[in-house]
């Protein structure tokens, strides 16, 4: 029977004031019987639109049917197929702009809780006694994939299930990309990003870390090494600044900075190396999710007051409405249409103000959004001392400026055709090097395109 | 993790570990650096390479032990593990098609001027090496810089040595002297390098500085590194470490370097319990 309340089962959380002092998991998930009661709401539909909706094809009524009738491996199996990485896409998929969006339940009541439900099945299967992986039998063929994020790393699961010898070459001295250096682990916890990781390396995927690509091999000379295929998932890893006045005080991070200190350093640890300089009242700059990420850190490394510093509305917001929700609930103060102007310091040459200018938003733009218009005279001062940039990033051009014939766009982003084949022969790429900052699942979306691709590319030879 | 084959001690504070890692060895050029991490709880920081050994797999690097972690990777010993090498990164400094170099190091830095130093010699462009330390007792690879020169000028701050003064003394004379640089080449504290280049100013002489700013990742990903340069903000792990020493805020990367003192202090404080040490 079909459950036709209108509102979705909500999934515990921890209460806002007790997770904003720690780095513990905010959501908690479902229990099996929220799980089995939240699967009875979905209509199970004959042209099924949310697997439309996911960037790689989960056939999304199918495994909510296996949950629904208890059979929880089934579940997941069904997902597998098509997602490397359910722990993680449950957890930070933006499903309201994807899968739950299609979702016919939606039109007159709540979506069914797809991403609630993909994450209660991937929890429960990492709950389970690990199985030995059956390796499938060895193709002969060798390929390279260039950073272990989230593009990377579903490419070598996949290529690696088709029996592909795989290694990937990661810069830092942890695999997982922006899912171990960005997200911060009170929205993924890192165990879970190992488990992931140690599955790919069961599979036979060898990850070889502290390989700057670019630095110590060109993508020549893992041709000339013997790999016959190369996928480049490096990211879009480069931060962005406003280039205003003060940027370089004291106190003023790149998003980057300040979550790689804290997520993969884990300078939130006593025990860790790495420091932050504690800060009393911080400004964020942006509206993304990398914005709540580096927000609702502040506030765990104790900040008495943190800003999110917007120059449009609310509605314009990009990041995902339930990380808005949390931040707002834990305390974060939202000051939309102001855009900074400039950065004061104090005789230190440390963080005093932020001086802003109020915006009103005027005829849409080329992304469809009304465009932020500054008042004039309107100019004011915020007093801060930390302010943290969060306006988004840029493809990093070690592999350009090392890789001459690989052709990039004007904003550095390798240029591919439909199968993420770039203009250099078996060298393919995807995820953020390739659209610039964008989602975990597109990524992983790419990677799964490119990982088919070269199957069939080393088929033919 | 990489092999320790050899450790020096080269004064007190100074220690010098010999790395077995061949991939890095046979891409290795002067000026660039590697990112070393000690400990899974350990901090990412940049130390340049002091030399390599294409053929035998090995690079070395220099440090003084100052900071918390630069105090942990020395309590490592021959046979031992560093967690994480990786390198070689920055930009190589450029070195050829000069016609008389003046390579400056103070202090440790010295040990980052000396592989420059040494490949200016062996490729057979004249080069004089201008070194300045505190006193007699702390200075380091005497031997080595004096094999990687055509002249080696040794000063200390105290005199101990039997010549007192500072490196821009002894740059100074011999620019005077008629040594006619075409490129200065300086490598050690900040106030050193900023009092290099406002010598070499004065005379016009092109001056490539080593920045030495705060890092995490090295590849361009954190932007901790920024530095000003002629007006126009740098990246030191990506565009550098290598910069126009006449166009360099070394005022506002003082400033940066002080960035995490107060916490370095606490930590340098701190007692480990498990090891008693500090």
């Amino acid at each position: 029977m079909v459950d036709l309340s209108i509102e979705r089962h909500e999934m515990p959380v921890q209460p806002p004031e007790q997770r904003r002092c720690n780095f513990e998991e905010v959501a908690l998930g479902y229990t099996l019987e929220q799980a089995q009661a939240e699967a009875q709401r979905c209509l199970n539909c004959k042209n099924k639109p949310c697997v439309a909706g996911c960037p790689v094809n989960v056939d999304i009524p199918d495994f909510i049917a296996k949950l629904r009738d208890n059979d929880l491996q089934g579940a997941f199996d069904s997902i597998s197929r098509q997602s490397s990485l359910p722990a993680v896409c449950g957890r930070v998929c933006p499903q309201e702009n994807q899968c739950e969006k299609n979702c016919v339940r939606g039109i007159k009541s709540q979506p069914v809780a797809i991403g609630r439900l993909e994450r209660f099945v991937a929890d429960w299967h990492n709950a389970q006694p690990q199985q030995p992986v059956a390796r499938p039998a060895a193709s002969g063929h060798r390929v390279a994939v260039i950073g272990a994020g989230p593009a990377g790393l579903t490419c070598a699961g996949d290529l690696a299930r088709s029996g592909h010898a795989v290694t990937v070459f990661e810069s830092l001295h942890l695999a997982g990309g922006v899912l171990s250096y960005g997200i911060p682990e009170f929205r993924l916890p890192k165990k879970i990003v190992e488990k992931e990781i140690s599955g790919l390396k069961a599979l036979g995927v060898e990850i070889r870390t502290n390989e700057v690509i670019g630095k110590i091999h060109s993508v020549d000379e893992l041709f000339r090494d013997g790999y016959e295929a190369v996928f480049v998932s490096t990211g879009a890893g480069l931060p962005n600044f406003m280039n205003i006045p003060g940027e370089m005080l004291l106190g003023v991070y790149s998003a980057n900075e300040y979550l790689t200190r804290i997520n993969l350093m884990k300078a939130y640890l006593p025990q860790s190396d790495t420091p932050t300089v504690p800060a009393h009242r911080v400004a964020v700059v942006g509206g993304g999710n990398v914005a709540m990420d580096a927000a609702r850190c502040a506030l765990r490394m104790g900040a008495d007051e943190v800003s999110i510093v917007y120059r449009r509305s609310m509605a314009e917001m990009p990041a995902r409405k339930e990380e808005i929700e949390h931040a707002e609930e834990e305390g974060v103060v939202f000051r939309t249409l102001i855009n900074p102007v400039e950065i004061l310091g104090n005789e230190n040459g440390q963080v005093r103000a932020l001086r802003c200018i109020r915006m009103v938003l005027g005829e849409p733009d080329a992304s469809g959004r009304r465009r932020p218009v500054p008042v004039e005279g309107s100019e004011f001062e915020m007093e801060v001392d930390a302010v943290i940039m969060a306006i988004g990033t840029s493809p990093n051009p070690l592999i350009k400026n090392t890789t001459p014939d690989l052709e990039t766009n004007r904003r550095g982003c390798f240029v591919v055709d439909e199968e993420m084949h770039t203009s250099k022969e078996a060298v393919w790429a995807g995820g953020d090097a390739v659209t610039g900052a964008a989602t975990v699942i597109s990524a992983m979306g790419a990677g799964k395109k490119a990982a088919a691709a070269i199957c069939e590319y080393l088929a033919q030879k | 993790m990489n092999l320790i084959l050899e450790k020096r001690e080269l004064n007190q504070t100074t220690t010098l570990l010999r790395l077995q890692a061949p991939e890095i060895a046979a891409k290795a050029l002067p000026g660039q650096f590697v990112i070393v991490r000690t400990g899974e709880m350990g901090e990412r920081i940049p130390l340049t390479i002091e030399d390599y050994d294409r053929a035998a797999g090995t690079i070395q690097i220099v440090f003084q032990k100052v900071g918390a972690s630069t105090m942990l990777l020395g309590q490592l010993n021959e046979g031992d593990f560093v967690t994480d090498v990786a390198g070689p990164l920055g930009v190589a400094t450029k070195l050829d098609g000069y016609r008389k170099v003046a390579v400056v190091g103070g202090g440790v830095g010295c040990a980052i001027a000396y592989p420059q130093a040494k490949y200016l010699h062996e490729n057979g462009t004249p080069v004089d090496l201008i070194a300045g330390f505190r006193s007699k007792d702390i200075i380091i690879l005497e031997e080595e810089m004096r094999a990687a020169s055509d002249r080696l000028f040794l000063a200390t701050d105290d005199g101990s040595n039997g010549c007192k003064g500072f490196v821009t003394d002894l740059l100074r004379q011999q620019i005077e002297a008629g040594a006619d640089y075409d490129r200065v080449i300086a490598i050690g504290p900040v106030p050193m390098m900023r009092a290099v280049s406002n010598l070499t100013r004065e005379y016009n002489i092109p001056t490539t500085v080593s920045l030495n700013p705060i890092m995490i990742d090295g590849t361009g990903m954190c932007g901790g590194c920024r530095v000003t340069v002629g007006g126009k903000v740098k990246f030191a792990c990506v565009d550098g470490p290598d910069f126009d020493g006449h166009e360099v805020d070394f005022d506002e990367l003082m400033k940066r370097n002080g960035s995490y003192r107060a916490q370095e202090a606490e930590k340098k404080e701190h007692v480990c319990r498990l090891l008693g040490v500090k």
